[in-house]
């Protein structure tokens, strides 16, 4: 009934068009701002050199826009392509942000792009920073849009099932607006494309420091990379998503996973620093263990349990349980003629928020409504996401984070200091250190997506559940397509971004 | 919900809505997909054909999101429809995904090199960029008349069961020439009123045969439909107002039956009616070398087109052609009440503010690129 090549080809196409098209767009959100900031400056002065350093910088904006733009209309149409079930079943919520979107921030991006790279001339100053402005609101808003709809996949809430229409409904949209995670993921993702755009105007003015080039140019955009990129990587760290694995099952999940945590500790609960995760005897070997600090992260006090993942799997089995009835009960109000037996809607409304868990059965059997202990069990170890790639990939997210803070007080003490040339193995660390916010990115994107797995949207449908219908050879053809065009465009951009900061804002004839 | 307005209103309101989109689409998008389509042919120097380029690169990126909202908005409005038509017409949107995904960076990349082989591999992929999702597009708009092979399980999953063969059917062929000669005349009277000689004259020249082809295919389909081709008429009655479950109604496929709207409601006729007389104006203007007569006649002809496909098949949204009971349609396919006059109101308070800076946008960046002044209008990408 559930062909999984078509589940596993089609998870593996997501993941890779959704990885790739997180390459360029948190640089688009940070480029967009340090132009805006750049050329605020320039108003403000009148100085030449902040409008070239504007220009040159945009240059590199707009190659790396073009792949955002490109790669994100496969975000779009996916859903429908791939994910025919999922956008029947969720559409009437997740939907709705995907228009808004489109509506408040892609158009207000795309109208005034045009104009920032064309309208140099043709407006005034204050005019194109209006313009440049509205391309880093548009781009920002656009963020908030798609992670107000990521976010209800990680914590559905303002929402109900309909057994007529067999799909979630629509039943707050205020509750989905101002969802907590949502608004977590928000101030972390954005701030993480801010640092992204900082380290990168961060490490290509270093080399410029480096081989004695632009010296006034390279010192003032560092200058603004450093002063930008600290608020930055102290805002995602501080403000990071830690705030909202607070909310829902799924999210505990999480934490659990990250933390490889089968067992719940008495409280407060330590953090495991290190350790190697072992799946199939559910434990983890040689922890180092830091005291209270997992109890005070995650639960804000020091006499709440962080529950492990054992706990949290007897509930997911008692959902699953619960989830039955509301499945049976469901197959019967399908079959019968309105208005409905009043029995059996009082049990499927009773049971209803269960329901999804019911649906991680359809891996297991035909008929989740005959289904037996031992499908029930493993329905509901199913609930538990990849504990070593969630722990490990944490950690290094984490890790990075922390040292992207290091990096721009440094640069920041630097800076003001005027004390560049006399550190070359700062500025070496600094150019060196250009890969670095793109694997943070990544791996966070792992953290928050995989992690969140084997739901779709939690508790609500199973992401095996959520695919088309269609056939393997048709995913085939589309994920091989896709490898070898993104993979041929990369080489493109990475070919014209590395030609275009050799060259220089002097080789571009921006000084 | 519905004290303020009631569910079917709603659902009507939201057909058009998608149809406005579509014409926004046309109308903005169209042109530079159509000169996208053309523009080697007119221009045949570097010089020319960045002039060409320079018309739409400031301008493609803003109209190509009613592309994207359209797509959004059939999400939020359309669930069942979104997921059904994409994955239904999998291939064709595949194609159409990887020709749009060339355009982002075909514009900004021509440039960045001086090299002539460079150039001419961009050249080709803005050409295909334009070309295919015009062609496309007009594709699976005609596979709506012909119905797309899917049902719904009992989990009301929607199962395709179709192959890529079924858009080669002569007919949906047939809809991919409309779909590519209206945007190629689009383009071409955009070209002939933005650009200076000798390139205008040559965009005045392909306007024309557009035109003409347009006209012909246009023609045409509206006569396979009259005579050969199978319509789906709806034979139970139908709540209006009803829950958005595409399972509850009897279909049936009748010769001819595509007309019926405009047997039931004549004035209909004034959209194909406009749609021609359209063409025959661009066609006109274009001779006259009014250019802007021409893409004023031309924005009729999209809306116009539009209009006639989407009249034909209302209340279908997406004929089933192995279920044809399960068909979508306008009364069953719908988001709920609440999800559509929330969108509703976005779409009143957000479409006039977007309709307004575009429009600054196009005034900012009126005028006319000749080979002379073509410098001050190369901006630096």
């Amino acid at each position: 009934m559930i062909d999984f090549d078509v589940v596993t080809l089609s998870r593996l196409q997501f993941a890779l068009t959704a990885l790739y098209h997180f390459l360029f767009v948190p640089l688009t959100l940070g480029l967009s701002m340090i132009l805006f900031v750049m050329e605020s400056v320039y108003v403000m002065t009148g100085r030449v050199i902040w409008k070239r350093m504007t220009q040159y910088w945009g240059v590199l904006f707009g190659i790396n826009f073009a792949m955002g733009v490109a790669t994100g209309i496969t975000m779009e149409f996916q859903f429908g392509t791939n994910w025919s079930y999922y956008s029947h079943y969720v559409g009437d919520i997740f939907g709705t942000p995907l228009a808004l979107e489109g509506l408040v921030a892609f158009f207000l991006e795309s109208t005034f792009v045009g104009l920032f790279f064309f309208g140099w001339d043709k407006v005034s100053k204050i005019g194109h920073l209006i313009i440049t402005g509205l391309v880093a609101l548009g781009s920002s808003l656009s963020a908030l849009w798609i992670l107000i709809a990521n976010g209800w996949m990680q914590h559905p809430v303002g929402a109900r099932f309909n057994y007529h229409t067999m799909r979630m409904e629509l039943s707050s949209f205020s509750e989905v607006l101002f969802n907590p995670v949502a608004q977590a993921k928000f101030v972390h993702t954005v701030a993480a494309g801010y640092v992204m755009g900082s380290v990168f105007v961060l490490s290509i003015s270093a080399w410029y420091l480096l081989r004695g080039r632009n010296v006034a140019f390279a010192k003032r955009s560092l200058a603004v990379a450093a002063s930008f990129g600290l608020a930055c990587s102290i805002s995602v760290v501080v403000l990071g998503d830690e705030s909202g694995y607070l909310d829902g099952e799924n999210q505990k999940m999480k934490v659990a996973s990250i933390e490889a945590e089968w067992k719940t500790a008495p409280p407060p609960a330590s953090f495991t620093l290190f350790g190697f995760p072992d799946v199939a005897a559910r434990t983890t070997h040689a922890e180092v263990k830091i005291p209270w600090l997992l109890g005070l992260i995650a639960t804000r006090s020091i006499d709440q349990p962080v529950l492990g993942i054992y706990d949290l799997v007897a509930r997911a089995r008692s959902r699953v349980v619960s989830g039955i009835e509301a499945y049976s009960a469901l197959q019967q109000l399908r079959g019968s003629a309105e208005p409905p037996d009043a029995g059996v809607l009082q049990r499927f409304e009773g049971n209803q928020a269960d329901l999804g868990y019911a649906l991680l059965l359809l891996r297991f059997t035909d008929d989740p409504a005959t289904a037996t202990s031992q499908q029930i069990d493993a329905a509901a170890w199913s609930t538990v996401p990849n504990v070593p790639v969630l722990f490990w990939c944490f950690r290094l997210m984490v890790g990075l984070g922390l040292f992207f803070i290091a990096l721009f007080a440094t640069a920041f003490y630097f800076a003001t200091r005027h004390r560049f040339e006399r550190h070359p193995w700062f500025l070496k660390l600094a150019f060196f250190s250009l890969p670095l916010p793109w694997i943070a990115i990544e791996v966070g994107w792992i953290v928050a997506e995989y992690g969140r797995q084997p739901w779709a949207v939690d508790g609500v449908l199973p992401t095996f559940l959520g695919v088309s219908r269609t056939s393997v050879g048709n995913v085939w053809m589309s994920l091989t397509g896709f490898v070898i065009f993104y993979s041929a465009l990369a080489v493109v951009d990475a070919f014209l971004l590395v030609r275009t900061i050799r060259r220089g804002p002097e080789g571009l004839g921006y000084l | 919900m519905s004290t303020l307005m009631d569910y079917a209103t709603l659902r009507v309101i939201w057909w058009l809505i998608l149809g406005v989109l579509l014409m926004g689409f046309a109308i903005t998008d169209g042109f530079d997909l159509g000169l996208g389509a053309s523009f080697t042919y007119l221009g045949r120097t570097d010089a020319e054909r960045r002039a060409l380029l320079s018309t739409i690169e400031p301008v493609w990126e803003g109209n190509q999101v009613w592309f994207v909202l359209g797509g959004g908005s059939a999400f939020a409005a359309w669930p069942l429809l979104y997921a059904t038509s994409f994955s239904g017409l999998y291939l064709a949107m595949f194609l159409v995904l990887i020709a749009l995904i060339l355009r982002p960076v075909g514009f900004t990349y021509r440039g960045k090199l001086t090299d002539a082989r460079w150039r001419a591999g961009w050249d080709i992929a803005l050409t295909l960029g334009g070309a295919l999702p015009a062609l496309l597009l007009g594709v699976a708009f005609a596979n709506l008349f012909l119905g797309v092979p899917f049902h719904f399980d009992n989990l009301q999953r929607p199962v395709v069961t179709g192959s890529f063969f079924s858009l080669l059917h002569p007919f949906a062929l047939l809809g991919g020439i409309i779909s590519l000669s209206m945007l190629i005349l689009h383009g071409n009277t955009y070209a002939a009123l933005k650009v200076g000689e000798p390139m205008a004259a040559r965009a005045r020249l392909v306007g024309r045969v557009a035109a003409v082809v347009f006209l012909l295919t246009f023609l045409g389909a509206g006569f396979w439909v009259y005579s050969a081709l199978g319509g789906y008429e709806v034979t139970s009655v139908m709540d209006h107002a009803g829950p958005s479950d595409p399972t509850r109604k009897t279909v049936a496929i009748v010769t001819g039956a595509w007309l019926n709207n405009f047997r039931l409601w004549p004035l209909m006729w004034a959209a194909p009616v406009c749609a021609v007389v359209g063409a025959l104006g661009a066609y006109v203007s274009l001779r006259a070398q009014h250019a802007g007569a021409a893409f004023m006649a031309s924005i009729l002809v999209q809306g116009a087109t539009i209009l006639t496909g989407g009249f034909a098949l209302f209340p279908f949204l997406l004929p089933s052609s192995t279920h044809p009971s399960q068909s979508l349609t306008v009364w069953d396919a719908s988001s709920s009440a609440k999800t559509l006059l929330l969108m509703l109101a976005a779409v009143l308070v957000f479409l006039p503010i977007i309709l307004a800076y575009t429009g600054w946008v196009f005034k900012v960046l009126r005028g006319r690129v000749t080979l002379e002044n073509l410098h001050d209008h190369e901006g630096g990408y």
